[in-house]
């Protein structure tokens, strides 16, 4: 670190504090991110080989090559590492290239992402773009109404005892079992009262999202301070105004902390919504498409696009989080 | 108190004897639908009050009552209005036909357990467990790499990973190995950042006052860092045996051996044998609740110094 600290005397000068701020914070965490990505890059390229070499060597047979165990019986048994080190020009040569690779290498899975999101038509059935609509709308529904439902119930826990001692241990003791094991269910069951499409998808996701939230926000609209709870009530404040101006305000920082679980919780729901369904459209029915019919390169594309997705809609909450806190003067 | 106390089991006792009187009427009485929603207000109302009642008593006792009371009329108010609008069982079954299904299906719910949770859950918990632990003591000697893998690591912790699940089946097959497999995967970043951020929580005084004592790298590891970690570590713990629950049980829903508690459920769904689907489920919470519970266990006995403890009491 040679930046001079911000608060040294002329440490702005000929930029201001808070690019001299950012930059140096970049420096700091930039160059780690990229090594380690890289590095995970390069080991995954590694990986590629031995685990590809199984098929590198039989498509190397067909090509006519000498390949030193002669006779597919007598590598069935063999690992791909010691099959890699027996052959280690032929399985190189063709572990990156393979069309149904037990590891498709980065490159490919990339490749097919590009083709599948801006080679082909958002509208149809191959698009990426296509299915990954289909899956983040019942997400974005079933977020928003389990969200505000949490956030009713927080706030019926907050103001009434009873509510507190009997609904509160339920709800953090939901947080502890796997909800996601009665998707099927709920699909299956939704299915067979006539309910199809995208609300049996956006229940399972609100059901996810709503636990999350309830517990952050009970947390959140307690986190006044005692001597502050006082002085409201020194105003003769009534329970709704002390609501609006002093325990919503407080829990904004925990409510946008929840929501970013919320969402990752209720986007897995909507994948995993479509698994039992059949495999009609959806990320995850292209995952379980992909996983029928052995074509890997499509699954990793699938999970990058669910990745993305699940990227981007935290990266807009913590945004969202970012712009309101700096309004309100809380951000740090 | 004394009189607040007694008017709560009075009301609870009154509470008892109508509900015998309305099992035996749901039983009987002609299924008229105006009826039975006024049955089931009533049932909710009387139990309020008496959960009203009871929270007003002494605190030790309300912490016990409410919630198990709250629980109890939840159940009551679903077999009520299972049995009064004859509600079909192939949509939701009474808590009773689940009970039953789970004494008549205990050979196999326990195989599915032994499959499902002793051998994929636990399996991938511990070596996840072990392995992330194990790179966050590496990776926590260098601030480079510290910097570098917390981002990603907190990134990869939130992408639905169990999107992973038919890779890695496809890479172990359908046995055990590969839910394990989903599971080390799962457990493998909260795991990992957590206990990377608790490594490095350690005051820069208390680091200096571990230098100035001479103490070795090792020295400070036991007696400073591990210790000042230990909350970070268990939260990562905490998240990650329901993380392991899911994982082995959703692993199955892409490929599975003819048992285990993901299969149980994707297949008894198929045959719309809902009170086996609801069995397996009551498993899985039970399984849930109990291994956090057991974590949490764990927790307070090893960190009882950390204010987050004390302030239970």
């Amino acid at each position: 670190m040679t930046d001079a600290p911000l608060s040294a005397p002329g440490a702005g000068i000929g930029r201001s504090g808070r690019v001299a701020h950012l930059s140096r914070h970049a420096r700091a965490t930039v160059g780690p991110v990229l090594l380690v990505v890289a590095a995970l890059v390069a080991l995954w390229y590694l990986a590629c080989i031995p685990m590809n070499a199984q098929n590198a060597v039989l498509l190397a047979e067909r090509e006519d090559i000498a390949v030193t165990p002669a006779t597919a019986a007598e590598r069935r048994d063999m690992g791909g590492l010691a099959l890699t080190f027996a052959n280690p020009a032929v399985a190189t040569a063709r572990a990156f290239a393979q069309e149904r690779p037990r590891l498709p290498a980065p490159h490919q899975v990339l490749t097919e992402l590009w083709n599948t999101t801006v080679g082909v038509a958002p509208t149809s059935k191959r698009s990426l773009l296509h299915h990954a609509r289909i899956t983040l709308v019942p997400t974005l529904i079933g977020f928003a109404l389990g969200s505000l439902a949490g956030i009713a119930l927080a706030i019926g826990i907050v103001h009434s005892r009873v509510m507190d001692l009997s609904v509160m241990p339920w709800a953090i003791a939901s947080q502890t079992i796997p909800i996601l094991a009665i998707a099927p269910m709920i699909i299956v069951v939704m299915n067979s009262i006539g309910v199809q499409g995208v609300l049996p998808k956006a229940t399972i996701s609100a059901y996810l999202s709503f636990f999350p939230v309830t517990v952050g926000m009970v947390k959140g609209l307690r986190a006044p301070a005692p001597s502050d709870l006082d002085l409201m009530r020194t105003w003769n404040a009534g329970p709704a105004r002390t609501l609006l101006s002093l325990r919503l305000p407080a829990s904004i920082p925990y409510l946008f902390a929840s929501l970013k679980i919320a969402v990752a919780a209720a986007l897995v729901g909507a994948i995993v919504g479509e698994l039992p369904t059949g495999a009609v459209a959806g990320l995850g029915a292209r995952l379980l498409a992909g996983s029928y019919y052995g074509q890997t390169v499509q699954i990793w594309s699938a999970l990058f696009a669910a990745a993305v997705v699940a990227a981007a809609l935290v990266a807009a909450i913590a945004a969202l989080e970012r712009l309101t806190l700096r309004r309100m003067g809380l951000a740090r | 108190m004394r009189v607040r106390l007694r008017s709560a089991a009075t009301s609870a006792v009154l509470f008892g004897g109508l509900l015998v009187v309305l099992g035996l009427l749901a039983g009987a009485a002609p299924r008229i639908p105006a009826l039975a929603a006024l049955a089931l207000l009533l049932v909710w109302a009387l139990a309020w009050q008496a959960n009203r009642a009871f929270s007003l008593t002494d605190a030790r006792i309300a912490r016990v009552a409410c919630p198990v009371l709250f629980g109890l009329t939840l159940l009551l108010l679903w077999q009520m209005a299972v049995r009064l609008f004859d509600v079909p069982s192939v949509i939701l079954p009474a808590p009773t036909e689940i009970t039953v299904a789970i004494a008549a299906n205990l050979p196999t719910l326990w195989a599915d357990f032994v499959q499902t949770i002793l051998k994929g859950a636990l399996g991938g918990w511990l070596i996840g467990c072990t392995a992330g632990v194990g790179t966050a003591l590496l990776v926590a000697r260098s601030g480079f790499l510290r910097r570098g893998l917390l981002p990603v690591g907190n990134f990869v912790a939130a992408l639905p990973i169990i999107g992973t699940a038919p890779i890695l089946v496809m890479w172990f097959g359908f046995g055990w190995e590969s839910k394990a497999a989903v599971v080390v995967v799962m457990v493998f970043f909260p795991v990992l950042v957590n206990t990377v951020a608790g490594l490095s929580d350690s005051e820069a005084m208390q680091r200096d006052l571990m230098r100035t004592y001479g103490a070795t790298p090792g020295q400070t590891l036991r007696y400073l860092a591990l210790p000042s970690a230990l909350p970070f570590l268990f939260n990562g713990l905490k998240i990650a045996t329901t993380l392991a629950l899911i994982g082995a049980i959703v692993a199955e829903f892409f490929g599975s051996p003819t048992l285990g508690m993901g299969f149980r459920i994707s297949t008894e769904v198929g045959r719309l044998n809902l009170p086996m689907v609801w069995a397996t489920i009551v498993v899985a919470a039970l399984t849930g609740s109990l291994s956090y519970g057991l974590v949490a266990r764990l927790e307070r006995r090893l960190t009882f110094w950390h204010p987050s403890q004390q302030a239970r009491g």
